[in-house]
């Protein structure tokens, strides 16, 4: 069996001492952690492992021996075999380096079934990398050489069956940060898991191992991977001290907000049922919702959370960021009084429009011949409505740079806030051509039902409500007179009214695409995971999708040393990954019942949202 | 008017029945003898190169960033295998199988188009089925070499891998 023993990078150039990992259950492999330094009290080192073990859940044990002797401290090795009874278990390993040589030499001592302690000594050396020495760094000299072929196992100088020996070398802080995707629930490390899950569990557990350095003042020197140069930042800690009184705060507000919002003034049924409609209160609620989750005191305690949260507040702040950019752009040069003096002349616009397609409706569209009567009849209903329009908002006029003035403002609560209103303003005033659809498919609608149960009556055949069917009925002689009338006055009726439906239907059908493309937008922002992309970008080791080896320098009948670098997570994964669930809008219907619908003269919503109840 | 003289050149445009731009010049040799000349725009070859080149080297772009400069097998026995494809920009994809999952590499028949090939491709586990095969991951794809090549490489895997 090939015994793998992960090395940490950092431990390259420790002084002799002890060294400290875990066996991983279940395989042949070894992670090592830390290397404690002399001198130490074989006791006190007992009992901080144990300490150790109880706050991080893993079953650390002393591995072995590491001794790189500087001068004077030759009889190192005799000192080190001795050890061997103080930490009693499986299997120990000596590994030790020369100063100065590229040698390095690794005992494995396995204990057999007899209980007794039987040496197995092999000598197998490992070759430096050029590059360490160039660099004159600890660890990060080394060169990355992809072999071409397989890797090569040593032949055993002894003969005797034994152990081979594989150093895999990692650093410790990029394993220690990342997370292995998919990431599952945490589990306990048991059998069961992968190898290399549970290398990276074990390291990311092992966090309070890291606490002490051989710097500090304590019973216990460690050198592990802190030992390089502390790792803090005064901006972190003090955002971290920061951070709780603002949540505080924000929770606080938000309680009061929601508290307002469920109250019962406005939990009068029309207004609910307006709020519900429209979607910058749906936006507002939803964001809400959003920062209730980012306020709350409690700290994330999975992977999964922290980044949730971390991505809804980075979206919050671009979506604030990008408001405060458009009321910049808005304010800058009254812009907001040019669109308010521009707005009521579009609308007459669009009305003039409207009444021009009217008249053409009414003449002979497209060379096809309307019913004159019914042709002037819907045509003055539908002119009628415009001018109401038109007057109401000549009546609304004076008051609209105020209200655009003000709606304008609204976006330093994010852009996305600012893209539902103007949503809303869209519907709002093209509330008309929405009211004309309506009254084109309501007439069609019927207009088509009677179609049908007339041309059964005109068959022979009726609707069975009971059974759901259609079967034969004998009607009387002026039923059939009658039915047949007006089978016949709705059939050559149907043309014009066909004509206004899908002229109607047409115009509607572009609203809602603006519509569409307005809530997609702000569908795009509220879902967009910064975060999880910032981090891709500028610490790819967090985020792992596995793990990449290169086999490092050396020679033909040496062990295998392998580099294992983190291999990040694919872009479009990350997006995948991490996408905040939203209420987003999606087609209802797929585009077969969509014709269907269109055909039959039933109304549709073509968006839905997932929270709101489906009409 | 003298000979050779030409007619005040108007400010009028002339255009050719499809709409593109003519020039049109008269010369007056002498009182009964006159010349016209109608030109069209030329297509100026500095044109033709600029597109033929833009074209060219959108292409080569292109083949850049897809074009896969060699693939890599790194089998190590009791960790994994790892493979992994380096592009012509540099780009290196990687992927790494453990040992744990996969069941066994060997060569496999495919129809491809209109041929039959061989390939050599690892089989990982089925975690439900102890003796089923859950999914085939091919190798060398963009290589594609022949069957001595890969008799190569197969009976070196099977070495190591018969080893652990």
């Amino acid at each position: 069996m090939v015994l793998k023993i992960f090395f940490p990078q950092c431990c390259n150039k420790a002084d002799s001492g002890l060294l400290v990992g875990h066996w991983l259950p279940g395989q042949d492999s070894a992670v090592v952690l830390a290397v404690i330094h002399y001198p130490f009290i074989p006791g006190q080192v007992k009992q901080y492992i144990h300490q150790i073990r109880g706050q991080s859940g893993v079953d650390l044990a002393v591995l072995g021996s590491w001794s790189m002797p500087k001068e004077g401290q030759e009889g190192m090795e005799s000192f080190l075999r001795e050890l061997r009874t103080i930490f009693p278990q499986g299997r120990w390993l000596q590994l030790s380096r020369e100063m100065g040589k590229i040698g390095f030499t690794c005992n494995v001592l396995p204990r057999d079934q007899n209980g007794k302690l039987v040496e197995q000594e092999k000598e197998l050396e490992k070759v430096e990398n050029d590059l360490e020495g160039k660099s004159g760094k600890d660890g990060r000299g080394w060169k990355n050489e992809e072999a071409g072929g397989e890797g090569k196992t040593k032949e055993e100088k002894t003969g005797e069956e034994g152990d081979k020996v594989i150093f895999v070398h990692y650093e410790q802080r990029k394993v220690m940060l990342s997370q292995l995707h998919p990431t599952d629930p945490p589990v306990p490390l048991t059998q069961s898991t992968s190898e290399l899950r549970q290398v990276f569990g074990t390291v990311s557990q092992s966090e309070s191992l890291f606490f002490l350095d051989k710097y500090d003042d304590s019973p216990v020197k460690l050198t592990h991977w802190q030992s390089e140069g502390r790792e803090g930042s005064i901006i972190v800690e003090l955002m971290k001290q920061a951070s709780t009184p603002v949540c505080l705060l924000t929770a606080w507000i938000l309680v009061l907000w929601t508290s307002l919002c469920n109250s019962r003034i406005l939990n009068v049924f029309p207004l609910r049922f307006i709020s519900s409609k429209l979607c910058s209160c749906v936006q507002l609620s939803y964001r809400t919702e959003h920062l209730q989750t980012v306020s709350s005191p409690t700290r994330a305690t999975s992977h999964t959370d922290y980044m949730r949260k971390a991505n809804i507040f980075m979206s919050f702040l671009l979506d604030v960021t990008l408001g405060l950019l458009l009321i910049y752009w808005l304010y800058r040069e009254n812009r907001v009084g040019q669109l308010a003096n521009a707005l009521l002349p579009a609308a007459d616009r669009v009305a003039k429009e409207l009444e021009e397609l009217l008249q053409w409706l009414m003449g002979a569209p497209a060379g096809l011949k309307m019913n004159r009567a019914l042709d002037q009849v819907l045509g003055r209903f539908f002119l009628y409505h415009i001018h109401l329009w038109i007057s109401y908002i000549h009546l609304m006029s004076p008051f609209i740079e105020m209200i655009l003035w003000y709606v304008g403002l609204s976006a330093c609560l994010g852009l996305t806030f600012a893209l539902s209103l103007l949503s809303d303003i869209i519907a709002l005033l093209t509330f008309h051509i929405y009211c004309f659809y309506v009254y084109g498919a309501r007439l069609y609608c019927l207009k088509v039902y009677g179609l049908t149960s007339l041309w059964r009556l005109f068959r022979g055949r009726k609707w069975n409500v009971l059974r759901q069917r259609v079967d034969s009925c004998s009607y009387d002689m002026d039923q059939l007179f009658i039915g047949t009338l007006l089978f016949t006055i709705l059939l050559f009726l149907l043309p014009t009214t066909a004509l206004y439906y899908l002229v109607f239907t047409l115009l509607r059908m572009v609203v809602v695409m603006v519509q569409g493309v307005l809530q997609l937008t702000v569908d795009f922002i509220n879902s967009f995971p910064l975060f999880a992309l910032g981090l891709r970008v500028f610490r790819s080791y967090t985020l792992a999708e596995g793990v990449k080896f290169s086999v490092l320098c050396e020679e033909p009948g040496t062990p295998l040393h392998l580099m294992m670098d983190i291999n990040p997570l694919k872009f479009s994964s990350v997006v995948q990954t991490y996408r905040t669930a939203t209420y987003s809008c999606y087609p209802k219907d797929s585009w077969l019942a969509l014709c269907k619908k269109l055909f039959l003269g039933e109304l549709i919503y073509p968006w839905r949202h997932k929270t709101t109840k489906i009409d | 008017m003298q000979n050779g003289e030409h007619f005040g050149m108007e400010d009028e445009t002339y255009t050719d029945i499809d709409g593109k731009a003519i020039s049109l010049e008269c010369q007056s040799h002498s009182g009964f003898c006159r010349e016209f000349t109608v030109s069209s725009a030329k297509v100026s070859i500095s044109r033709v190169m600029v597109y033929t080149c833009a074209v060219w080297m959108t292409a080569y772009i292109i083949f850049f960033f897809t074009e896969v400069d060699h693939e890599t097998l790194l089998v190590i026995g009791s960790l994994g295998v790892q493979v992994s494809s380096s592009y012509a920009s540099g780009r290196e994809s990687t992927d790494f199988i453990e040992m744990d999952k996969i069941k066994d590499i060997v060569i496999n028949e495919a129809i491809h188009m209109q041929r039959v090939i061989y390939y050599l491709c690892i089989l990982l586990k089925d975690p439900s089925d102890p003796s089923g095969v859950s999914s085939v991951v091919p190798l060398f794809q963009s290589s594609k070499p022949r069957l001595n090549c890969l008799v190569k490489v197969y009976r070196s895997c099977q070495e190591i891998l018969a080893k652990c």
